[in-house]
């Protein structure tokens, strides 16, 4: 789980990505969406792009922006808090949790892409999974994620990969965004 | 023979020694002792040994909470040389019988005095008079009859055994409790109770009966003792009938006189009593009374109880705490250090005034030559930490549990002979 | 939080947060086909019972499947409750067979506080489901999800609480909640129903209902328990009816948003008129309805977080 945002933090912070590498890696993976998923095509199965909370929400807003400025496609987007589902939830303080919305036409037999900022454990992954089969049966699942830091401890991987960064498990990946943080921004504080 | 050496009598003037000969005070002032034990009793007070008008004992029939041997150990390191046992035990002390077998005990044991209080009225049922003419004139001498535990609410029998008192010169000892306001009550009825959702114990209900029995006593012509008084209300009852020369008298218990009901917050039920912890303006009101003499005396109420009968829920808690080891600390705090009573004030209320009240012409005496040696000498300066599980009592359940209380008694004396020294007792 | 035993010291960012919760699980599974979340899987919830109450007990049950996690029902009939075992005997042997969460009702205030303290050492946590005349927690919880969805917020709200106040753990706990959540309360009942200590409660009391109705946006009537009826506490039903009912006429006295609770088992005729009831300003059946998410939240914040051994 990212740490709090923002505040001083005593570790030492380094920028991985700045505003703009944050802009372009977006558009990079809009494209990649559309080429993979061929959208728009005939036999293509209707995309959905569903963020997880807290930051992926945002995300997949941006990246169906994104999308819908390229390819001219309207892809709906959702919000689905996974908290319920995690096997951690003994090894943290109480959670909040946060509104799940799933887009008017539900996910039933669409392609849903699962969008999150950063990819670490798996275990977020796998507790959306299993929290989109309450929803609904979608015809595929795919991921996106704008950072991936390696450590996985579950086998799972992103369709959609905004930059691979390796890391330490003693370091921490930040990504900033300005929906919520006032400031578009990944860095690796450590 | 036994020297006290260097003791200061009511903590008044400069320190002496005494000198006990054959179970009385043979001299003071700096008599000569030969061969004798000497007591170095520098740095304590010397008082009139205490006298407890209100103790349950609990034998005959919960000898699993306390015993006449085990409750006069604790009497003894109390400080107390008599203690009154009272009367509702299994079976009830409404006869000779068992009047006489607590009394018995008692001297069996020989730590104190233990004097059985008999029933007022036949299986503490309130119903008829229990007789009081054979348990006066049994062996056990009873001079204080009580229903203690419930009170004696029908005006008509109360009035029949004021009466009839009078004729034996003992004295009726009245549990203050109107039952018909206090049905299901836990707790003082008040704010804290209101929020814990304890069903009330109105204030009314203690001081209501307390009026009647003022008014039944001067109309009878009898001697009236009140146990336990708990509220400002009755302190204000009793003042008005001794100013009209109702020869009444009350004692109040070292718990009333500390404690209050923001103790019940826990729930847990070491607190609960009967009648209940007040308000703290209550309590206040308890300890002015006390030092004015409205109230004459401190008794203890000492109430053993088992384990699982305090470690439950508070509705199914019996009420009652212990006393006897806790009363002179509890007084030395409430009543000495706030400057309310003197030393001399403490041998009134705990020692003089019950002796006077029961009638026990060889207690509550002067320290003075040629006077009954029933002496407790109490260190003032030192403190203790309260430990039910340490305490003599076979229960634990002191509300004081952890206190660290002022006033420590060093030794106690009956007759010349010492029952209790440094924290044991002496058999 | 490791136990829920009152609503009297639980703050109101506590509050809060147990009610977005709430909000957050009804809205999780609103029109869903499969209701049931895996966030206890594993977790043993039981429920004893000392006191009969099919709704309150149900509504736990319910709650706690919901979750995931395994209840099991003890109630005074059938198990050693009846044999005589002490309360503390009871819990202890229940949080030694692996407890994770018992929820207690029992006819003796306090009788919660005192398991939270005999469970101290373990990790069990301890749900208040009503206790003696003392508190109601999670009905309160579930009277206030219903009030913030029904006029939007607390802050500054008038509400009655009428009718029984002296026996009502309802009450109490609304009492605490609610005032702690901004409302103001006013409570309405006959003197002898009033408890003599109400006096250092952060509330007004009246003593006439129609004098308030104007000026509430909720009116909540208490239960009066038939025993009460003959106890001395006012002369007849007729006459308490007449006086503290909600009767048709009565509603019309309140404002167009004003809401009408009731935690129900109700009196039809005597505590509330059938008409009132069922009028779409009684949101009897959200109460009913809320209890479950609510109870659902009390478990997901007293059981899905770190072990608290207290």
């Amino acid at each position: 789980m990212p740490r709090t945002r923002g505040a001083a933090d005593p570790g030492e912070r380094r920028e991985l990505l700045s505003a703009g590498d944050v802009a372009r890696t977006v558009a990079r993976m809009a494209h990649q969406v559309i080429e993979k998923t061929t959208l728009g095509g005939t036999d293509a199965a209707p995309v959905v792009l569903i963020g997880i909370p807290t930051r992926g929400a945002p995300l997949a807003k941006r990246l169906a922006a994104r999308i819908a400025e390229f390819s001219g496609a309207d892809v709906p987007t959702g919000v689905l808090d996974v908290t319920l589902y995690r096997d951690d939830l003994r090894r943290h303080p109480n959670r909040p949790l946060e509104p799940t919305s799933l887009p008017d036409g539900g996910i039933e037999d669409k392609l849903v892409i699962l969008v999150d900022d950063v990819l670490y454990s798996g275990r977020t992954v796998r507790a959306a999974l299993d929290a989109l089969r309450d929803h609904g049966r979608p015809r595929a699942v795919q991921l996106a994620v704008l950072v991936d830091r390696g450590h996985r401890e579950l086998p799972i991987r992103a369709d959609y990969v905004g930059k691979n960064v390796p890391t330490a498990r003693s370091e921490g990946i930040e990504v900033l965004l300005e929906e919520l943080d006032g400031r578009d921004a990944v860095e690796l504080v450590g | 023979m036994t020297l006290l050496k260097g003791a200061v009598p009511y903590g008044e003037g400069d320190p002496v020694d005494i000198l006990i000969e054959d179970g009385f005070v043979s001299e003071i002032g700096t008599p000569e002792s030969d061969g004798g034990e000497v007591i170095d009793a520098h740095g304590l007070i010397a008082l009139p040994g205490f006298v407890d008008l209100h103790t349950h004992l609990r034998e005959p029939g919960r000898e699993d909470t306390e015993t006449i041997e085990t409750g006069s150990a604790a009497a003894a390191l109390g400080g107390y040389t008599a203690v009154f046992a009272m009367a509702n035990t299994d079976p009830v002390a409404d006869n000779p019988v068992i009047v006489e077998h607590v009394w018995r005990r008692g001297r069996e044991v020989g730590l104190v005095d233990v004097h059985p209080i008999g029933a007022v009225t036949v299986g503490l049922k309130g119903e008829r008079l229990a007789e009081l003419g054979a348990m006066a004139r049994s062996d056990a001498n009873v001079r204080i009859f009580s229903d203690d535990g419930l009170c004696v609410a029908d005006p008509l029998i109360m009035r029949r055994a004021l009466e009839y008192s009078r004729g034996l010169d003992v004295l009726i000892a009245q549990h203050a409790e109107e039952p018909r306001l206090t049905v299901g009550a836990q707790a003082h009825e008040g704010e804290t109770a209101a929020r814990l959702g304890l069903a009330g114990w109105p204030a009314a209900a203690e001081e209501s009966i307390v009026a009647r029995d003022c008014l039944l006593a001067g109309h009878v012509g009898a001697r009236l003792h009140v146990c336990h008084v708990s509220t400002a209300g009755t302190a204000d009852v009793l003042r008005w009938a001794k100013a009209r020369g109702t020869q009444v008298s009350a004692e109040v218990t070292p718990h009333h006189l500390l404690l209050d009901d923001d103790r019940l917050n826990t729930y847990d039920p070491v607190n609960k009593v009967n009648p209940p912890l007040r308000t703290s303006s209550d309590a206040k009101a308890l300890r002015e009374a006390l030092a004015e003499g409205v109230i004459d005396c401190v008794a203890t109420d000492h109430a053993p109880h088992a384990p699982q009968d305090k470690d439950c829920e508070w509705s199914a808690a019996r009420p009652g705490m212990l006393g006897l080891q806790t009363a002179l600390s509890v007084v030395v705090r409430t009543m000495v250090q706030p400057g309310l009573l003197d030393w001399r004030g403490v041998a009134r209320v705990m020692s003089e005034r019950p002796a006077e009240i029961a009638g026990l012409p060889d207690h509550g005496r002067p320290i003075a030559a040629g006077e009954p040696a029933n002496l407790v000498l109490v260190d003032p300066k030192a403190t203790w930490t309260v430990n039910g599980a340490r305490l003599a009592s076979l229960a634990g359940n002191t509300p004081y549990e952890g206190m660290e209380l002022p006033g420590v008694v060093k030794a106690t004396m009956l007759r010349g002979k010492l029952t209790a020294r440094d924290g044991q007792a002496v058999r | 939080m490791k136990h829920l035993l009152s609503c009297d010291g639980l703050s109101r960012d506590a509050a809060t947060a147990v009610l977005d919760t709430a909000d957050s699980l009804k809205q999780t599974l609103l029109g869903r086909e499969v209701r049931k979340l895996p966030t206890l899987r594993g977790r043993t919830v039981i429920t004893m019972f000392y006191e009969n109450s099919t709704r309150t007990r149900v509504s736990f049950e319910i709650a706690g499947k919901w979750m995931s996690a395994d209840v099991v029902n003890v109630s005074s009939s059938g198990s050693s409750v009846g044999k005589g075992e002490s309360l503390r005997d009871t819990a202890l042997t229940l949080a030694a067979a692996g407890a994770d969460c018992v929820i207690v009702r029992h006819p003796a205030s306090g009788a919660v506080h005192r398991l939270a303290g005999w469970l101290s050492h373990t990790h069990t946590s301890v749900v208040n489901a009503g206790d003696g005349t003392h508190e109601h927690p999670t009905q309160a919880l579930l009277d206030a999800a219903t009030l913030r969805e029904r006029l939007g917020g607390l802050d500054g709200r008038r509400i009655a609480i009428v009718g029984d106040v002296l026996h009502s753990r309802v009450a109490r706990s609304n009492v605490h909640l609610l005032t702690t959540l901004g409302a103001e309360v006013v409570l309405v009942a006959p003197p002898t129903l009033l408890p003599t200590g109400v006096s250092g409660w952060p509330v007004t009391v009246s003593h006439e209902l129609d004098a308030e109705l104007s000026a509430v946006d909720a009116v909540m009537m208490l239960r009066v328990q038939a025993e009460r009826m003959h106890g001395g506490f006012f002369p007849s039903a007729r006459e308490y009816s007449i006086a503290y009912g909600l009767s048709e006429a009565r509603m019309r006295l309140l404002p167009d948003h004003a809401v009408v609770l009731h935690p129900g088992p109700m009196l039809r005729g005597m505590e509330i008129a059938s008409v009132v009831a069922d009028s779409p300003r009684a949101a009897i059946t959200d109460q009913v309805r809320n209890g479950v998410h609510v109870r659902m939240a009390v478990l997901y914040h007293l059981l899905a977080g770190e072990e608290e051994v207290a």
